[in-house]
């Protein structure tokens, strides 16, 4: 109980500001730049939820941290952006075939990969997918040299008549520019997470994953295939952050090392919000989008600063998370 | 008793085996190109780096992923305190060495106090080097983004540990610095120090009750890997002749660091080493393959980051197959083989 | 003799419940304490008390007349209070003589010195010819030896041991009873947890029985077999004290 009502008086305290800050006269002179980091923040927010997502799950579940998260994430922004270059597929509709892509190649890396790795020491977990990732990241330079790219959406400035309101992209809120794409990735991202959870909560192969996750012993017993499990949720959790992949298409840029840095963020977003927590990784995600963006705000250049400190003072003063429980 | 002479053997045996590889290591500059002589002194530093990881990750079993930190540490003291202060770099390894000890020791100090153990030291570890490579980026006074370039002497030069005209020089100081560390290490490992570290890293609670003081373990394992890491960060930095924070406290760095030692055999006195070996040996023939391949390979000329790809593999393959390395398999084999 | 350890009205509460209630016992230097009662009555919690695993809520441990109660454990371990663990933890990646060399080097720093001290407390204990053995790889009475080679070789004044017989068949487990008299022969006091009746009866000078984190009695082993709050606190079960 005590932790519920320090959080109710955290997010009290985050509604005074709200209602205060803006009476004053910094409010006046940086509202604007102010508004575009909060809002900003907040639809890169919800892509780091979607990511982190895919790995609290898979650390949940599986026990395993996995370094080669964000190099998925590599691996669908490549298949997307060519798709596009050479079929001209919208990304959005190449979720359609990214998604089982990655589920395909999350099973397989987990049936091969992982699997033997299990009961191993938890330096050589991480050792392996750090050896994943390396893999994948420099195929990507291979294949595809560093030279970096990027797409651009044709209707990314259209408007848009939905009868009761027309949407002109970029749309101003608050003073702050609010681009389609990024909308788009947050919007899909929230969704993608939704779904997520209800079928971790609501269907039967999400009860048996938490089952397997709780107890994987007791899951055996009672006639759950465990192996076959592991290798589901780490199926999805590649699809997640496979999905985040081609969803930041049109704003980020194609290099080999785009994922690296979704890994990183995916880690601090995971510890923030708790291992295991999916909720977590919804609220740290938008926390991390952010602390990035407002960091960039007062210190420019130095966004990723901001992020690592939070990251530290997390590990060292609550190492469980927002989420998690005390006591690892 | 028995025991006791074979003990006293084994130092022997080990200091012997010190002798035997840096005879062998000294023959190397003896007709080989110039180019080769490079590669087998970044080899040696990056062993050098490798033999100061393994003494926190292998000896007291604190994975560190960030290992750069230390490395970047000595190579901006070195390239700082030459370019500006016109201090010898010799006496810059030292000075890196002690700023990279008293960064682990409060870092570590901040980390262990706090519990931090496993895969939460790990991403702390990877957090602090990457914090500093961030922090190095803004700051004008080592150069920001753009780094230290250190000028050439133009020709030999003892004092400030130049040695253009003279690779092999080069390479020599390189060797003496990995027997240096490697004999510090044959060292630590028989005595009460390196004793506790092991007992540490086995069981903190079982070596708790036979009198040992974990974080005391700890941190001198910290302080030493960071020292000996520190030194290899500075020579690198004296070799290329430069240094800014990616090539000084990036990820691929910390990478490489602990490449070696995984690869060789972790917490054993001559994995780094014998790692190094393979590692440098198989990262140059792939990367003369890509330079001038065979008529049916013409596919990959040119092409960047295969050597990269490679070492992933070699990584993945050594962590499923052998996670005690190279020096593991050869024990395996040997107790087979004796059965 | 002289009080070498003294439990000073110690209690210790986890949450709800009271593992250790007010408990006062006195250990006489060169004797054999047995600590006897039905699981979960706070014996190991005891344990944890004195050899500063957990500090306790209230109360005092004192071991030849300092306080060692909230005290690291590596601090009561230096000063020669050493305990064994109800599972065994051995140092797995080391040998047999390895796990015991990290102990010598307590009281000895020269590597050469503790080298012998360990060689010679393995074969005291009986497992010279185990020196070069993966610990891991033992049996478990071998590696229940190996943790009291272990304690001993950080010379000792007192030794706690926990269920050091759990596990062993009848013939291993009077192997460790003549070892663990030996020891206390060779002037360790010992304080030793047992289920085992017959063994800690026949073992101890004395015998102290806790039941709900209390002391319920102590006493010379004859006293306190036909003590009636103790056969009642068993049930009279496996009670059958030599006569």
């Amino acid at each position: 109980m005590r932790g519920r009502s320090r959080r109710i008086v955290w997010a009290g305290l985050a509604v005074v500001v709200a209602v205060a800050v803006p009476q004053t006269a910094w409010w006046d002179l940086n509202h604007t730049v102010f508004a575009q980091a909060v809002v900003s923040g907040l639809l890169i927010g919800g892509v780091y939820s979607l990511v982190a997502m895919g790995l609290s799950l898979v650390f949940g579940v599986l026990d395993i941290i996995n370094f080669a998260h964000g190099a998925l994430m590599t691996i669908t922004i490549y298949v997307s952006y060519l798709l596009f270059q050479n079929y001209g597929v919208d990304p959005y509709v190449s979720l359609v075939v990214t998604i089982p892509l990655m589920f395909v190649v999350g099973v397989g890396i987990q049936r091969f990969a992982i699997n033997p790795v299990m009961d191993a020491p938890v330096h050589n977990q991480l050792l392996l997918t750090l050896g994943i990732a390396i893999i994948i990241e420099n195929l990507a330079l291979v294949l595809f040299t560093g030279t970096p790219r990027s797409i651009e959406l044709a209707y990314a400035r259209n408007e848009f008549d939905l009868g009761v309101v027309t949407l002109d992209f970029p749309l101003r809120v608050f003073g702050a520019v609010v681009s389609l794409p990024k909308l788009i990735a947050f919007l899909v991202a929230l969704l993608l997470a939704g779904v997520l959870y209800l079928l971790i909560q609501r269907t039967q192969l999400g009860a048996a994953i938490r089952a397997s996750a709780q107890e994987p012993e007791g899951a055996e017993l009672v006639g759950i295939d465990v192996r076959r499990i592991y290798m589901i949720t780490f199926g999805i959790g590649a699809a997640c952050v496979g999905a985040a992949g081609s969803l930041v298409l049109p704003f980020l840029f194609v290099a080999p090392t785009a994922g690296a840095t979704f890994t990183i963020i995916a880690f601090v977003v995971v510890v923030l919000g708790g291992m295991g927590s999916i909720p977590g990784a919804l609220v740290g995600g938008l926390v991390i989008g952010l602390t990035q963006e407002l960091t960039q705000l007062f210190v420019p250049g130095a966004k990723f600063l901001g992020v690592f400190i939070v990251f530290l003072a997390v590990l060292l003063f609550r190492p469980e998370g927002i989420f998690g429980k005390a006591g690892r | 008793m028995i025991r006791l002479r074979r003990i006293a053997a084994a130092s022997s045996r080990d200091l012997l085996i010190l002798l035997g590889v840096v005879a062998v290591l000294a023959l190397v500059p003896l007709g080989v190109s110039r180019f080769t002589l490079s590669v087998a002194t970044v080899a040696l530093i990056f062993g050098l780096a490798g033999i100061g990881w393994n003494v926190l990750s292998g000896f007291a079993g604190q994975f560190s992923f960030g290992h750069a930190a230390y490395f970047g540490l000595g190579a901006y003291t070195v390239a700082v305190t030459f370019t500006k202060y016109s201090i010898s770099p010799w006496l810059g390894l030292v000075l890196g060495g002690m700023v990279a000890a008293i960064f682990g020791l409060l870092t570590g100090w901040i980390s262990f106090r706090f519990g931090l153990k496993g895969a939460y030291f790990a991403l702390a570890t990877f957090a602090l080097a990457e914090l500093l490579r961030l922090t190095f980026n803004k700051f004008d006074y080592v150069g920001a983004g753009v780094g230290i370039p250190i000028p050439l002497a133009g020709g030999d030069s003892w004092g400030s540990l130049r040695f253009e005209n003279t690779p092999a020089i080069r390479y020599f100081v390189a060797l003496g610095l990995v027997a240096l560390g490697t004999l510090a290490v044959i060292i630590i490992k028989r005595s009460r120090v390196g004793n506790r570290m092991l007992a540490v890293r086995e069981d903190e609670d079982a070596a708790a009750s036979l009198g040992i003081n974990p974080l005391r373990a700890k941190l001198v394992a910290i302080a030493v890997s960071g020292f000996i890491t520190a030194v290899a960060g500075g020579y690198y930095a004296m070799f290329l002749m430069f240094v800014d924070p990616d090539l000084a406290f990036g990820p691929f760095i910390s990478v490489a660091i602990l490449l070696r030692p995984i690869v060789g055999g972790v917490g054993t006195i001559w994995g780094p080493v014998v790692g190094a070996a393979i590692l440098s040996v198989l990262g140059e023939v792939t990367r003369s393959l890509v330079r001038d391949p065979p008529s049916f390979l013409q596919v990959i000329e040119g092409v960047n980051g295969l050597d990269q790809v490679m070492f992933g593999l070699i990584l993945v393959v050594v962590i499923i197959r052998a996670p005690d390395g190279v020096i593991g398999l050869f024990r395996r084999f040997r107790k087979r083989s004796s059965q | 003799m002289s009080t070498i350890l003294e439990i000073k009205g110690a209690i210790k509460r986890f949450g709800g419940l009271t593992a250790v209630d007010n408990i006062s016992l006195d250990v006489a230097e060169g004797e054999i304490l047995g600590i006897i009662g039905p699981n979960g009555a706070g014996k190991t919690t005891l344990f944890n008390l004195i050899s500063g695993a957990i500090p306790p809520d209230e109360g005092e441990v004192v071991f030849n007349g300092e306080r060692i109660d909230h005290l690291a454990p590596y601090v009561i371990a230096e000063r020669g209070v050493v305990r064994t663990f109800q599972i065994v933890k051995p140092f797995g990646g080391l040998t047999v003589f390895e796990n015991v060399l990290v102990a010598a080097f307590l009281r000895r720093s020269d590597p050469l010195e503790a080298a012998a001290h360990a060689t010679s407390v393995l074969e005291y204990v009986g497992l010279g010819a185990f020196a070069d053995r993966q610990s891991k790889g033992m049996t478990l009475a071998g590696r229940k030896r190996l943790e009291l080679a272990r304690t001993l070789a950080t010379d000792p004044k007192v030794l706690l041991l926990d269920e050091v017989l759990a596990g062993l068949t009848p013939t291993e487990g009077a192997e460790m009873v003549t070892l663990v008299k030996a020891i206390r022969d060779g002037g360790v006091t010992i304080v030793v947890i047992e289920h085992v009746m017959a063994a800690i009866m026949a073992l101890s000078d004395r015998i102290a029985v806790i039941h709900h984190g209390e002391l319920l009695a102590v006493g010379l082993p004859s006293e306190i077999a036909k003590d009636p709050k103790v056969i009642e606190a068993y049930l009279g079960k496996e009670f059958h004290a030599p006569d």
